[in-house]
């Protein structure tokens, strides 16, 4: 059914559109254009030859290969390990599973550069807790894993990365319809074979969706390799492009190199979205289940127990190692003090919480700001979903496109693409403002706000608007009563998906922040820069407890209003 | 001895009992249906057959094997069954090839690769899909699709197929043209067919006998012309085909309707057996009465609705609604007349049946 | 209670007219069936009623009110057209109540609350959802929406109400007990219905008049369904009502008509053309053993429970026929495959030669 064309004629409707393309080209095209404009113009001619200098500088070059390196590895350790564990879950009869399927989810909630800062602190060659534990107790002469290498960055994205597979893989598995697995075994299949032949390839684009998501984080990703490389000297791009411009405060040059890498960094992205539509849109099958039978269980028999003490102990050790750690260190007196009752105290938790003006104003500012831009692209995104999903205007298009751009632009050039254009270029200089870190987060998150309205809003048909006006509605009424309600659960859906992460991300901030404009994200980093590691701990256990406590509140919020 | 064999097969989930101590007995070659409303344990009892759910109490025999026993804790495997199964949704892989999929059982078997060859294409000529052997099912129709999943039971040469509801996702027009393939490849091959349907005109058009089913419980075993012409019980009457009650008052010889006063209606005799318990019901179908002007049994023309091929009445009988259904070319009454019912074949059933 | 005419509509999409120049009345408290094959244009011709659309030309009145005039550019927004409207999708809103659902165009109306309550738990009557009214509609069957949006488009006493396929979702069985409904509530109320439907099934089942709309938009007939189906106008409206039935017939030379095979032929068209096509229903057909006929063969015989129904060969064409199960076994007409039978025919449509496919359904 077509959508209704608004009684009003040239008016609201075209007022409401003209302000969503506004938005959406000032507040995101714009940062992306200035990005290539800027790699590719050089006082204002077009020139090649100084873009591709910068890009066969050796430091370029090498962070591009690190990137996709670590980006790989992470990929590959975490699809095996998210398709095991979603496997383990949803087709054996593993005890506990329901509960298993939550705890595999905590990693998630884990920001990885936090997870970063404890293993560091936990692994790190010669500092590093266990390593000390190893070589003083059991007398080692070396240790036993050094936390500042490849294996070690990839191994700790890893851990809190794989929870995108897993989420994908067992909600494929769930979802099939079990007698494609019925018809195999009735034609004579063992279950092995059964796994092999058919389950395996007809998950196969679930488990390639949550891959490639992966490999895109990943290879956007800044706090893992700026913990846990910069000492080793290992850089990948959004590392790469924060070394050279915060070591040059910001120089002509470095910003120069700084959009380069961006746009390198942009191609490649989009190169691997490329890849995805082209791999998902040949394996896209229609497998969901209709009827209710349970799907085919594989009976563990005497691996039933070890698995389950596998998957407890890495539950342990990947979520609670890392945290009892940050907490236990934050606690500390001074860094490098053994563990001891007199040696603990919670009098860094209570500086930092009331009595430092930075880490308080650092608290303050990531939860106004987490708030304010959840907000604000909440609005926007449910005014520019409404022009795309119900509107009949031509342009469409173009808002759709500009409106999913971010999702594929990484954080760092979003961030340098901001600050490039709003440090007076036009007028406007918000440099080192809470400003340009809130006009960069709706850049940011103005995908997902589309997304969850979109679906919200799709979800009412426009016969339920018609309905509403054949019974007496004109069309204002029929958008209050009608509209609105549906579409709350995917406002607050989008609230949600953006103040989270708003929260904890380090990626943007990192790249904009001021003197007095820090974030918990980057309080925690550059306190741990600085060497004031005890402090840099304590901050990060603050902040976990925040994330936790929004998430259960937020979970609790959504269970309570859910309707169908 | 008859083919296969289920004797006393009980299935409970839980505190309810899904199948109740069924006795049933298939000969070779024969078609049989298994027909109810939905949750009536047909579904549960095909899958005990295939063995993806096991018998709490019973056992199931095929020829000589023992394919489950409760008693002697025996339990087969369904891939060591050897049964050709259709499902309803045709369960037919996405990501392997038409031929792939025929081929499947073939290859799971270990056979040799001509074997394998020959007897796929086989398959694939008896369901007239040799041209499409290298597309992916996906391409296809639903039909198209349904008939990849009989090619694919077909490769093994089973003794017994086992179709759930096979046809009930296709379209009506597409539905009777698979019916007749069903029949023609089974005259073919000469396998028995276990059929589970809850569509009573395609059990009736397609089976050698029919078992009609009820919560768990047989209600009747015959030919589709018997179960139509002499239903066991209410429950069978109504559910096969369309159908008129009457629950009526016996009083010695008189038969009097129900509800609002209505005259003792002399034509009528009830059967001896139902005379003791004073009531009973009258069952008829809606093609199976006649309008007569004068007597009979009185009732009102309520509603007169001219459907094409046949005009659809409801009367008003003391009360109750009686349908009727006449030929377009002989027609009744019309609305608000008063006329009169005779009950060419009517049926009786005790009225707590 | 309102009359609906339509003068001259005209509604195109782009480059495709959907409809053109067409005309139609609605009697006052008629029941009103617009038949046709999906994507005809009668969907659109009932968004034109409602005021979701406009039309590029033509007048459409309701009562004694213009609605819609292209060229006067008057055009009533939906919501002043008092009338009710059910969905083919029922669109009811799934975050009210059942109660709320069916009081909202009251609501809107501004009905004082006393009055309000009493006409919402009358209309919940007249639908036979009493119990119901403060369940949402997630918790309610397909059935049970469906008679949710029924009540939300009676309650404002409209003088007209559309529905648009309302019963396509539902099972056979609950079909076939809506649509008695809707009938016995459109004679109880007197309401005038626009009924639009691809199922000629409900069509006659529930209409006073229908009209058959072709893919073209166009109206080929239009009249009671006894005239509809008894006296088609074209091939199109016989082919569309059901099963139909054709076989060609050639002239004689000394006279008289023969099928394909040579077989005399009884019937008799009234025309020039050497060749015509006879066109008939199952149940024109009587089928015997051996008698007075068309020698035919039985192709294909399936018992239905019912009705026998057999697929007959008589000269390379192909026709179905049915007879009741009781009537066959009385008469002993119960064939099987191959089965040699005779058949008679009650009477036929006479439809010009090279029109249809030879032996087509």
């Amino acid at each position: 059914m077509r959508a209704a064309t608004p009684s009003r004629g040239i008016g609201a409707a075209e007022v409401i559109l003209g302000l969503s393309v506004g938005i959406l080209v000032v507040v995101v095209a714009v940062p992306v254009l200035i990005i290539f404009f800027n790699a590719f113009w050089v006082n204002g001619q077009f020139n090649l030859a100084d873009t591709l200098k910068a890009l066969r500088e050796p430091d370029t070059y090498r962070a591009l290969l690190n990137s996709l390196f670590i980006a790989s590895g992470v990929t590959v350790m975490s699809t095996i390990i998210g398709t095991f564990f979603a496997w383990l879950v949803t087709r054996t009869d593993l005890p506990f599973k329901p509960a298993m399927r939550v705890l595999f989810l905590v990693p998630f909630m884990l920001p990885s550069f936090i997870g970063a800062l404890a293993w560091k602190m936990l692994l790190s060659p010669r500092a590093g807790y266990i390593n000390r534990f190893l070589m003083d107790v059991v007398g080692l002469d070396g240790p036993v894993f050094d936390i500042y290498t490849f294996t070690g960055i990839m191994a700790v994205e890893t851990m809190y990365l794989f929870p995108f597979v897993f989420i994908q893989v067992c909600g494929a598995l769930e979802r099939m319809d079990p007698t494609l697995e019925e018809s195999a075994r009735i034609s004579g299949a063992s279950l092995f074979t059964i796994t092999r032949k058919i389950t395996i390839p007809l998950v196969r684009p679930s488990i390639l969706s949550g891959a490639l998501l992966i490999m895109l984080y990943s290879m956007a990703h800044f706090g893992t390799v700026a913990v846990l490389g910069i000492e080793a000297g290992i850089f990948n791009i959004p590392t790469l492009i924060y070394e050279k411009i915060h070591q040059s405060a910001g120089s002509f040059n470095s910003i120069r190199t700084g959009t380069v890498l961006a746009t390198v960094l942009v191609i490649t992205a989009a190169l691997i979205m490329f890849i995805q539509n082209k791999v998902l849109s040949r394996g896209r099958y229609q497998i969901i289940a209709g009827k209710s039978f349970r799907p085919v269980e594989t009976k563990l028999r005497a691996l039933r127990m070890p698995m389950l003490v596998f998957c407890i102990a890495y539950i342990g050790f990947t979520i609670v190692l890392p945290t009892v750690t940050i907490f236990m260190v934050g606690g500390l007196k001074t860094y490098g003090l053994p563990f001891t009752a007199e040696n603990l105290t919670l009098a860094n938790y209570r500086y930092i919480l009331f009595d430092w003006k930075m880490t308080r104003d650092a608290i303050w500012n990531s939860v106004t700001l987490g708030l304010a831009a959840a907000l604000i692209t909440m609005f926007a995104g449910v005014m520019i979903s409404y022009v795309i999903v119900k509107m009949k205007v031509r342009g469409k298009g173009l808002l759709e496109f500009l409106g999913m751009l971010p999702f594929s632009v990484p954080g760092s050039v979003i961030a340098l693409g901001v600050m490039l254009a709003w440090s007076g270029k036009f007028g406007i200089n918000i440099y080192n403002t809470v400003w340009i870190i809130l006009v960069a987060y709706i850049a940011r998150y103005m995908a997902f706000s589309l997304k969850a309205n979109s679906a919200a809003l799709e979800q009412v048909h426009d016969s339920l608007v018609e309905a509403a006006r054949a019974s007496g509605a004109g069309m204002g009424q029929a958008l209050r009563d009608i509209v609105l309600p549906l579409v709350r659960p995917g406002m607050f859906a989008a609230f949600f998906l953006i103040f989270l992460p708003a929260l904890r991300e380090l990626t943007v901030s990192v790249l904009l922040y001021g003197p007095t404009t820090r974030k918990i994200g980057v309080a925690i980093y550059t306190l741990n820069e600085d060497g004031e590691t005890v402090y840099s701990a304590a901050l990060a256990g603050i902040a976990l407890l925040i994330i936790v406590t929004a998430q259960t509140l937020i979970g609790r919020f959504t269970r309570a209003r859910t309707m169908t | 001895m008859s083919y296969v064999r289920l004797v006393n097969v009980t299935k409970r989930f839980g505190a309810v009992t899904a199948v109740d101590h069924l006795n049933i007995e298939i000969e070779r070659g024969e078609c049989f249906s298994m027909l109810g409303p939905s949750g009536c344990g047909k579904t549960t009892t095909l899958r005990m057959v295939a063995g993806f759910e096991d018998l709490d109490d019973g056992e199931i025999h095929v020829g000589e094997r023992l394919l489950s026993s409760r008693a002697r804790t025996f339990y087969l495997p369904p891939e060591k069954r050897g049964f050709g199964m259709v499902f309803q949704a045709f369960a037919v892989w996405p990501h392997l090839s038409v031929y792939e999929n025929v081929a499947f059982p073939l290859r799971v078997r270990k056979l040799g690769a001509t074997e394998i060859d020959r007897r796929t294409r086989e398959a694939l000529d008896h369901t007239g899909l040799l041209s499409v052997a290298k597309k992916s099912p996906e391409d296809l129709s639903g039909g198209g699709k349904q008939r990849v999943a009989l090619a694919r039971a077909l490769a093994i040469n089973p003794d017994v197929m086992l179709l759930d509801e096979p046809l009930s996702s296709l379209d009506p027009h597409l539905r009777e043209e698979m019916r007749f393939e069903i029949k023609d490849l089974q005259r073919q091959f000469g396998f028995s067919i276990i059929y589970v349907t809850h569509d009573q005109a395609e059990a009736m058009a397609l089976s050698d006998r029919i078992l009609v089913m009820n919560l768990g419980v047989v209600q009747q075993v015959d030919t589709p012309l018997n179960v139509y012409q002499n239903p066991a019980n209410r429950f069978v009457f109504g559910f096969i085909g369309l159908s008129s009650f009457l629950d009526v008052s016996i009083h010695g010889d008189a038969v009097r309707v129900r509800g609002e006063g209505g005259e003792p209606a002399v034509q009528i005799i009830a059967p001896a057996a139902l005379k003791a318990a004073g009531r009973a019901v009258l069952a008829s179908r809606p093609s199976e009465i006649d309008f007569v002007a004068e007597g009979g049994v009185r009732g009102v023309v309520k509603r007169c609705a001219y459907l094409g091929e046949v005009i659809d009445y409801r009367i008003d009988v003391g009360g109750q609604e009686v349908r009727v259904q006449k030929n377009r070319r002989a027609p009744g009454p019309s609305e608000r007349e008063a006329c009169g019912l005779v009950f060419v074949r009517p049926h009786w059933y005790s009225h707590d049946s | 209670m309102a009359r609906v005419e339509l003068q001259k509509i005209r509604k195109s999409y782009g480059d495709s007219t959907v409809l053109r120049d067409l005309s139609l009345t609605v009697n006052d408290g008629e029941c009103f069936t617009l038949l046709g094959p999906s994507g005809c244009g009668k969907t659109v011709l009932l968004r034109l009623i409602a005021g979701f659309e406009k039309p590029d030309a033509g007048v459409i009145r309701i009562g004694e009110r213009v609605v819609s005039d292209a060229a006067a550019s008057v055009s009533a927004a939906p919501n002043e057209r008092d009338l009710g409207v059910v969905f083919q999708d029922y669109a009811v809103w799934p975050h009210m109540t059942v109660f709320d659902n069916i009081a909202y165009p009251l609501k809107l109306a501004k009905v004082a609350d006393t009055a309000l309550r009493a006409r919402v738990m009358e209309t919940v009557g007249q639908v036979n959802l009493r119990g119901l009214e403060d369940r949402m509609p997630s918790q309610l069957s397909g059935g049970q929406q469906q008679r949710v949006a029924l009540a939300r488009a009676l309650v404002a006493k409209p003088s007209l109400l559309l529905l648009d396929e309302p019963l396509c979702n539902l099972d056979a069985g609950l079909r076939e007990e809506m649509r008695f409904e809707i009938k016995e509530i459109q004679k109880n109320l007197g309401i005038t219905i626009f009924y639009v439907t691809h199922d000629q099934e409900i069509a006659l089942a529930i209409s006073d008049r229908m009209a058959i709309m072709d893919e073209q938009g166009i109206i080929r007939q239009i009249g009671a369904p006894d005239e509809i189906f008894e006296q088609p106008a074209d091939e199109f409206v016989f082919r569309f009502m059901g099963v139909a039935n054709f076989l060609t017939v050639h002239r004689q030379p000394g006279g008289g008509w023969v099928t394909g095979g040579g077989q005399r032929f009884p019937w008799e068209p009234d025309g020039d053309a050497s060749a015509w096509l006879a066109g008939f229903r199952p149940s024109d057909v009587r089928l015997g053993r051996n008698g007075e006929g068309l020698r035919c063969r039985v192709k294909r015989a399936s018992f239905l429970g019912a009705m026998m129904d057999y697929l007959i060969e008589v000269d390379g064409a192909q026709f179905r026929t049915q007879i009741e199960t009781h009537a066959a076994l009385a008469q002993g007409l119960m064939f099987g495959e191959s089965d040699a039978c005779t058949a008679t025919f009650h009477s036929v449509h006479w439809f010009k030669a090279g029109e249809i496919p030879e032996g087509s359904r």
